[in-house]
């Protein structure tokens, strides 16, 4: 292995360079400039300029203000995700096992909703919702709801939408991972006297392992700091931090606030995500 | 990999070409970094008359204009304003309707305005705070008073004089509109307070309001009684205060843009506050959603054509704002846009165009709901910061 990869070497960062110049380029300077802003002097605009203090106050006022939105993204996020993780194994599941020729149909299908924009995908989910709407109504009917409840502007329509928008994100890594499964593996287990269901825990659930945890990746980033769901399908009582740092930086022009506050999401996020990923046992995926 | 970087044969080399490169590409950044935010970044604000362009216009018979969407009468109907322009000056008009939202647009303009290079414009709209905003920083052209007669002669009296610019030195109203409450009259009896809908049990959570701070805040100042074109960091803080109530409370279900007007035609929301253009559209379908002058008064704002620093067709723009301000193209806009004609005597030539909106209060309101309306006092850089700080705490931005 190793012999090979010195053989590559060369060949290998030579093809590197594009991709580490495309980064250096967009993700190392806007990145530095995202944690210079993060640093300015709070007392200064656009009128008279910004300077360097290296106000590090930034962060615990930023961290004192908004940790209840922070704190809501992480559990939204999270409940969207795991939300997911169980209605995009099951189809995952069917797609890679049993749609036969079905299958490729059936993965547009999954990729069909992003040829809408993703405002007019959660724009529709207000018809949906809608306090006149059916599915108001039907739960009204079997007083799942009181008779003035609704569900637009509550939790329930924000992290249906986040659901709803970042399912695909989910479905896909974990149907390249369950489709790449050798089906013998799981023959021998039944030969082995194994339940079918002692079979999927030891077996498939194992060898999907890889695409839970790409999928959850792709999931929970996104949705964490998502703000239209929230904007479109929710309250002010819903607020999560992505709306709370596009309004400090559109309509406040609190730029060193707005990214502190990013900063902070940012180390969050990548720190549970290493917590995450060495829990799960897959470190060779980062 | 680490490993194999080491490895004594190429890795010395290859480390130290990497290292190379890498000092070089510092080196090369903090060259640049100049430019980026590394220690400081300098103000904003600029002097207009350095920043001026060569005007052009005379050559090169040519305008950029961005606007907001629907805010003109399409091409494609006989006698339209922009082909009568076109044609009694000569000048092709090159029109986007690219500005969706003031702070947006002015994210998009502020690199280029802010260290005066051009934007490739020649005239933008943007709303009376925007306005002001732009102007303080330097940002606009000074119009020539000889250019625009029509806009001197006739401007509506009620958008002179406003603190910012009181002697239009620098914008010249497109459209305006007043700000006040629509409700669904079959839904709900008539609400004739913003009070009401801050207090009124029977429409919990069926209520909206804009996100557009100065007009929801000049409503929320007036009803803990303070003045919006002039009131005090204590009267915000009240004012704020009340809000923050109305909203944790779930009496307030959301603040929104212009997609309130889907809301309360789909019966989501009972009365919201509204602008009165799109309570016109929305009564064409629907004529139980009413328009109502709450009892604290109505908010009066205008979108504004300004010249923007770097303009190279300066001239050929004030040939635009000039022909607007005749009274027959502004009422064959009127006609088509809806929101208050900024210019007087368009309503006569309504007449000729539309007689059914001779007599619409919403776009020539009488002098009665103009003595209710107010005029938002303009911020300043910190209390912009607090005070947005502050509402987009409350409304969850």
């Amino acid at each position: 292995m190793s012999e090979t990869v010195r053989k590559r070497g060369r060949l290998g960062y030579l093809l590197l360079f594009p991709a580490l110049a495309w980064l250096g380029l967009f993700f190392v300077v806007p990145l530095y400039s995202l944690v210079a802003t993060s640093l300015f002097d709070p007392a200064g605009s656009d009128f008279r300029g910004y300077t360097m203090s290296w106000a590090w106050g930034n962060y615990s006022d930023a961290l004192h203000e908004y940790w209840q939105p922070l704190l809501r993204s992480i559990v939204y996020g999270g409940i969207a995700t795991a939300l997911c993780l169980v209605l995009g194994y099951v189809l995952a599941y069917a797609i890679a096992f049993k749609a036969g020729r079905w299958k490729n149909v059936m993965l547009v299908l999954v990729i069909a909703p992003f040829f809408t924009s993703f405002l007019i995908r959660t724009l529709s989910w207000k018809l949906i919702l809608a306090d006149d709407g059916v599915i108001v109504n039907s739960l009204q009917f079997l007083h799942v709801l009181g008779s003035d409840g609704r569900l637009l502007a509550t939790p329930v329509a924000v992290i249906a939408g986040l659901t709803y928008n970042f399912l695909p994100f989910m479905v896909l890594p974990l149907y390249a991972s369950l489709d790449k499964i050798d089906h013998r593996l799981i023959e021998a287990s039944g030969d082995l006297y194994a339940h079918p269901a002692i079979g999927f825990f030891k077996v498939t659930w194992p060898l999907s392992l890889p695409g839970v945890v790409s999928g959850t990746l792709l999931t929970f980033i996104p949705a964490a700091g998502d703000f239209i769901n929230v904007q479109l399908l929710g309250s002010p009582n819903q607020r999560m931090v992505g709306s709370v740092i596009q309004s400090l930086f559109t309509d406040a022009n609190n730029y060193p606030a707005a990214a502190s506050l990013s900063m902070i999401l940012m180390v969050l996020i990548v720190a549970m995500v290493v917590v995450y990923v060495r829990r799960a046992g897959t470190e060779d995926l980062l | 990999m680490a490993r194999d970087v080491r490895s004594p044969r190429s890795g010395l080399t290859r480390r130290g070409v990497l290292r190379g490169a890498g000092g070089l590409a510092l080196g090369g950044l903090s060259i640049a970094a100049l430019d980026l935010p590394f220690f400081d970044v300098a103000g904003a604000q600029q002097n207009p008359l350095d920043c001026r362009a060569r005007d052009v216009s005379a050559t090169d018979k040519s305008v950029v204009i961005s606007n907001w969407p629907g805010y003109i009468d399409p091409r494609k109907g006989a006698g339209n304003t922009r082909d009568r322009f076109e044609q009694q000056t000569g000048v092709a008009v090159e029109y986007t309707d690219d500005v969706n939202d003031n702070s947006e647009f002015y994210a998009k303009v502020k690199n280029q305005l802010g260290s005066c290079e051009p934007v490739g414009r020649d005239l933008m709209v943007l709303t009376d705070w925007m306005a002001a905003r732009m102007i303080g920083l330097g940002w606009v052209q000074p119009l020539d008073a000889a250019r625009v007669p029509h806009l001197r002669k006739n401007l509506i009296k009620p958008l002179q004089d406003k603190q910012w610019d009181p002697k239009l030195d620098y914008h010249a109203p497109w459209q305006s509109g007043l700000t006040g409450i629509a409700y669904n009259a079959a839904k709900t009896g008539e609400v004739k307070s913003f009070t009401e809908l801050l207090d009124n049990k029977d429409l919990k959570g069926r209520v909206t309001m804009l996100s557009e701070m100065r007009d929801t805040m000049g409503f929320m100042l007036k009803v803990v009684g303070a003045e919006p074109h002039s009131f005090t960091a204590d009267d915000w803080a009240n004012a704020i205060d009340r809000l923050r109530g109305a909203v944790s409370s779930g009496q307030i279900r959301a603040f929104t843009g212009n997609e309130y007007t889907q809301d309360l035609a789909a019966g989501n929301v009972v009365a919201c506050e509204a602008w009165s253009g799109d309570v016109i559209q929305l009564q064409f379908d629907n004529p139980d959603i009413k328009f109502v002058t709450p009892e604290e008064g109505l908010s009066l704002w205008s979108d504004n054509m300004l010249i923007p620093n770097g303009a190279e067709h300066q001239t050929n723009a004030e040939k635009w704002i000039d022909f607007y301000y005749e009274p027959r193209n502004a009422a064959k806009l009127a006609a088509w846009v809806n929101y208050i004609c900024p210019v007087a005597g368009a309503q006569q030539e309504m007449e000729k165009i539309d007689p059914s909106l001779v007599d619409n209060l919403l776009i020539f309101p009488d002098d009665a709901t103009l003595a209710q309306t107010w005029d938002f006092m303009p911020l300043d850089d910190r209390q912009q910061i607090a005070y947005e700080g502050d509402w987009s705490d409350v409304t969850g931005g």
